[in-house]
């Protein structure tokens, strides 16, 4: 394992339109087992992050506790980070919100802390629908405390040391979509063909983003009977069809056929293409999204990609009719009533 | 039989059925003394339940301006028949027990040291109206009225107070009048009055008001510029964000937009809120939440993170009787030590202990620059006692010049200007108070992780121990700078002049002062006294205990929390520290702290300081 990340870069890199290139979306060395699922999520929120040409530092990085919850070190290095408390990120993520609404805020969050510790806060974090982009590296397992169940884990799943899970699984896009959230994606930490483009959505996306990412624990949970182990999810894996992310400044330059895509406009102008694998799924009906979880879960497999979106919705900030400037930036002026006005409310007391 | 004799210096206590609406018609009685110029204290002591259980209401008038629990009751008004044995017992010897007498009154009710004042509430209300839910209202109005006849009351006063209560609702005010009038008619026409006990209007009130400890925290909140309150409902500090939100909603709506500039976020639990709130202050907004005892220990752990990873965050505790659920809807001040050393490993948080409504708004309002400032926790620790009932308290002011102390935080100019590297938990002015950044601040500089665990100056997760040791020394060193920065203890006296003291804190500072009085007046004693207003310790506290040869501390808790923290925090004999204790869930009283050191030092056979000529 590498412990040093060499200096050298390719003096081509290709920039982006801030003249940034992928490096500079990089964060510390990664200090996960080699092969960890959640590596490639790093790599995917680093190249969706540099394809939109996003500030480093516009963005915030929360996390929980867990192997997931470190992973925000390990990209976006010019970024504020806050590696909370287990389980607890969303309420830690809502007030970060609510102080500045003009950042971009990134969660993530594991298996275990967001489906166990943390299942209050996530169900809560999703019905007030926070925006913000949260996801979930789901390796049905406890990675820090080396491999016991988690509640993401299949019945009859097993584990490296060889027991049978009994109970039944939380599966976060359901519980999600029955919260109220407006956007919904399942995808592979191995398939980042479609993470990037899921990921670059979810940052357009105005509200609660989700994405329950299935990310193998190489060390713990990559079992030929662990069902979020790479063998078995890319034997069962199917996904709700190829996407594309076209942003709000690009021209659309790719021509669909139109019985087999769907066409969904973003809040903020950007277009998400999807080629249809799933005839049957509507991204924009929350029951045919429900549905197609089910059915494909009847039948065994994983369904992947964009589960459901809404558009337009009312996030937080619209609900709490908070002012458009930031909260952390009004001053004493904006912020202080005067004596005169105490003077009224002693009066008012007496 | 000896009948109480006094003009402006009684306890009044009203026993109702909870839900009934008595506790507005018994305020409305507390107001109206108010209003006559005369110092007034009200407690309510409630249960927790919605309706149907036996509540109290106690009103302490007091011309001298003895504003604490006095102990004991000069006159009963007893409509609750579930608690009128007891009732009728707690009355003082020549006290007045007044009661519906629309059915005869229990035989076994009975004492010949007290004067009966029937009066067929229930009758009249049933003659005059015919909606129940009237019939209940106004029965609680008309023994308002009753008693406007018996104490003289200036009936004037009830005609203003009436059409102020009622502004907006002007329907509401003929009818409430009516009924004070068929009180103030049936005594006039047939019971004694005005009894031996009167009030008359007087000139004690200046300019002070009454008001709530919780509202004025809210209101507090709202000029100390915090911007973000999350909270879980929990009696009884639930009024304190409901104040928030309403001044809120008058002050601080954006003219242009009508936006709203604050936030309020009711929580799934207190996990959440002090997470929201935390995370807020992380992000560079002023932030809050309020809860009580088991709130406080749901937000232990967050706590230690706010302290581990200095970020400001304010936290009301509205404490009340524990532990566990303990008892809800009374007063104690038991969370003193689990607030000071909240959260597991190595902890101290800062605690501020208003004593007033003044002090509970000037302390929200400068807690929110001292969290800034020192960038962690700060606790405001407040009481049910104070929370919840209105006081009599000085009018409150905001000097306009005033401004927020943000702290050290480097803007993005700053971060462009420095030629050092930034380090996040580094020492630069030797005060142990690093600087901070807000997130998106600067496109290269000033990123950093924040995190529970441990690391280095520069914010770089590490497990060398001499890095650890670094972090939590200088964490000590900022505490030794938080005791400069935190609310001076007020010293009843300039020089030490008795080798006795006493010490307290909080909503017992009325019945303190008057337990000082009666010791000087019937012991002749002269006692040195100081109410510590704050954690950690300043050197003032330091030095008062040295000073005095014996200090006895007062509270209401069962295991003396204050004294534990001096003993600790000031490694101070245990032995020189006798203690005053009230933890039933009722205010300490005068007499309580009397009572109490009085046994200690006749134990002791001490010979009294004479009072100076």
């Amino acid at each position: 394992m590498s412990y040093v990340r060499p200096s050298f870069r390719h003096p081509q890199l290709p920039a982006n339109e801030l003249g940034l290139t992928r490096r500079d979306y990089e964060g510390s060395l990664s200090t996960l087992c080699s092969g960890c699922g959640h590596d490639s999520i790093s790599g995917a929120i680093i190249q969706a992050c540099f394809e939109l040409s996003i500030p480093p530092h516009k963005v915030a990085k929360l996390s929980g506790i867990g192997c997931s919850s470190k992973t925000p070190t390990y990209f976006l290095g010019k970024a504020h980070g806050f590696n909370s408390v287990h389980g607890r990120m969303p309420s830690v993520a809502t007030g970060a919100n609510l102080a500045n609404r003009d950042l971009i805020y990134l969660g993530m969050s594991g298996d275990g802390d967001s489906a166990s510790i943390g299942l209050g806060q996530f169900g809560h974090v999703v019905r007030r629908n926070l925006n913000m982009i949260y996801i979930v590296a789901n390796n049905g397992c406890y990675g820090l405390t080396k491999g016991q169940d988690s509640a993401t884990a299949d019945v009859g799943s097993v584990s490296k040391a060889g027991k049978v899970n009994p109970f039944e699984p939380i599966d976060l896009c359901t519980l999600a979509l029955h919260q109220g959230a407006t956007f919904v994606a399942r995808s592979f930490s191995g398939d980042k063909d479609q993470l990037v483009p899921l990921l670059k959505a979810a940052i357009a996306h105005k509200g609660f983003a989700f994405i329950d990412v299935i990310s193998p624990c190489v060390t713990f949970n990559n079992t030929p009977q662990s069902t979020k182990g790479y063998e078995f999810v890319r034997d069962h894996i199917e996904a709700t069809g190829k996407i594309d992310f076209v942003p709000m400044k690009s021209e659309i330059t790719a021509k669909y056929e139109p019985d087999f895509t769907h066409e969904v406009t973003l809040h903020d102008g950007s277009v998400i293409h999807l080629y249809k694998g799933d005839k049957e799924l509507d991204v924009l009906d929350r029951r045919s999204a429900l549905t197609a979880i089910e059915n494909h879960k009847e039948a065994g497999r994983f369904l992947t990609g964009l589960l459901y979106m809404e558009p337009e919705n009312n996030d937080l900030h619209d609900t709490l009719g908070t002012t458009r400037k930031p909260l952390r930036d009004l001053n004493e002026a904006e912020l202080c009533p005067n004596n005169h006005a105490l003077q009224v409310i002693n009066d008012s007391l007496r | 039989m000896r009948r109480i004799n006094s003009v402006n210096e009684f306890v009044i206590r009203f026993a109702n059925v909870n839900g009934t609406g008595s506790a507005s018609a018994n305020g409305m009685f507390a107001k109206a003394i108010y209003r006559m110029g005369v110092p007034v204290s009200a407690k309510n002591i409630f249960p927790s339940n919605i309706q149907g259980l036996p509540t109290w209401y106690e009103v302490r008038v007091s011309e001298r301006g003895h504003l604490g629990r006095r102990g004991g009751y000069d006159i009963m008004v007893s409509v609750n028949p579930q608690s009128m044995e007891k009732d009728l017992k707690d009355l003082e010897p020549g006290g007045y027990f007044l009661y519906d007498n629309t059915k005869p009154l229990d035989p076994g009710l009975q004492r010949d040291d007290v004067t009966f004042l029937g009066i067929p509430l229930t009758e009249i209300c049933r003659r005059e109206y015919s909606d129940p839910r009237q019939r209940q209202l106004f029965k609680n109005v008309i023994y308002v009225g009753a008693l406007a006849a018996l104490l003289d009351m200036d009936f004037q006063v009830f005609n203003t107070l009436v059409a102020d209560q009622f502004k907006g609702k002007e329907k509401l005010v003929a009818p409430n009048l009516h009924a004070l009038e068929l009180g103030y008619q049936y005594v006039k026409e047939h019971l004694e009055s005005p009894l031996p006990i009167t009030t008359r209007r007087s000139d004690r009130i200046g300019e002070r008001i009454l008001l709530e400890g919780n509202e004025a925290v809210g209101l507090g909140a709202i000029y100390g510029g915090a911007t973000v309150a999350a909270w879980y409902p929990i009696t009884p500090s639930t009024s304190v964000v409901e104040a928030y939100e309403k001044y809120g909603n008058r002050l601080r709506i954006d003219p242009g937009s009508g936006n709203r500039k604050f936030a309020v976020v009711q929580a799934e639990d207190e996990l959440a809120a002090i997470g929201i709130a935390i995370g807020a202050g992380w992000n560079g907004a002023r932030a809050f939440t309020a809860t009580s005892g088991p709130g406080l220990s749901l937000m232990s752990e967050f706590l230690g993170l706010a302290y581990f990873a200095e970020i400001p965050v304010v936290l009301v505790d509205v404490q009340r009787a524990g532990p566990s659920t303990g008892m809800p809807t009374r007063t104690q001040q038991s969370d003193i030590l689990p607030a000071a050393y909240a959260s597991h490993g190595d902890t101290k948080q800062v605690l501020l202990i208003p004593a007033t409504p003044r002090e509970a708004f000037e302390m929200a309002a400068a807690s929110f620059d001292l969290a800034d400032r020192l960038q962690t926790p700060i606790i405001l620790m407040s009481d049910l006692d104070l929370g919840m009932n209105e006081h009599l308290s000085d009018p409150l002011e905001w000097d306009d010049d005033r401004r927020y102390d943000r702290g050290k935080v480097l803007s993005e100019d700053e971060l462009e200007r420095m030629n050092t590297r930034f380090g996040r938990y580094l020492d630069v002015d030797g005060d142990a108070i690093p600087y901070r950044t807000y997130p998106g601040s600067h496109p290269t500089r000033g990123a950093f992780f924040t995190r529970g665990t441990s690391r280095d100056e520069y914010a770089r997760y590490t497990e060398e121990g001499d890095a650890y040791v670094r972090n939590m020394d200088r964490l000590l060193r900022k505490w030794e700078t938080a005791k400069s920065l935190v609310p001076a203890p007020i010293p009843y006296q300039e020089q030490p002049q008795s080798s006795i003291g006493m010490i307290f804190y909080g909503s017992s500072v009325h019945a303190c002062e008057e337990a000082l009085d009666i010791l000087r007046e019937e012991d002749g004693l002269v006692i040195d006294a100081l109410r510590i207003r704050a954690f950690p310790f300043n050197r003032q506290v330091q030095q008062f205990l040295t000073e005095h040869e014996r200090v006895f501390v007062v509270e209401m808790n069962r295991d003396g929390q204050m004294r534990t923290l001096l003993m600790n925090e000031c490694e101070h004999d245990p032995a020189r520290l006798p203690s005053v204790r009230r933890y039933d869930g009722l205010s300490i009283t005068a007499s309580d702290i009397v009572a109490g050191m009085r046994r200690v030092l006749d134990r002791n056979n001490v010979v009294p300081l004479k009072k100076k000529a």
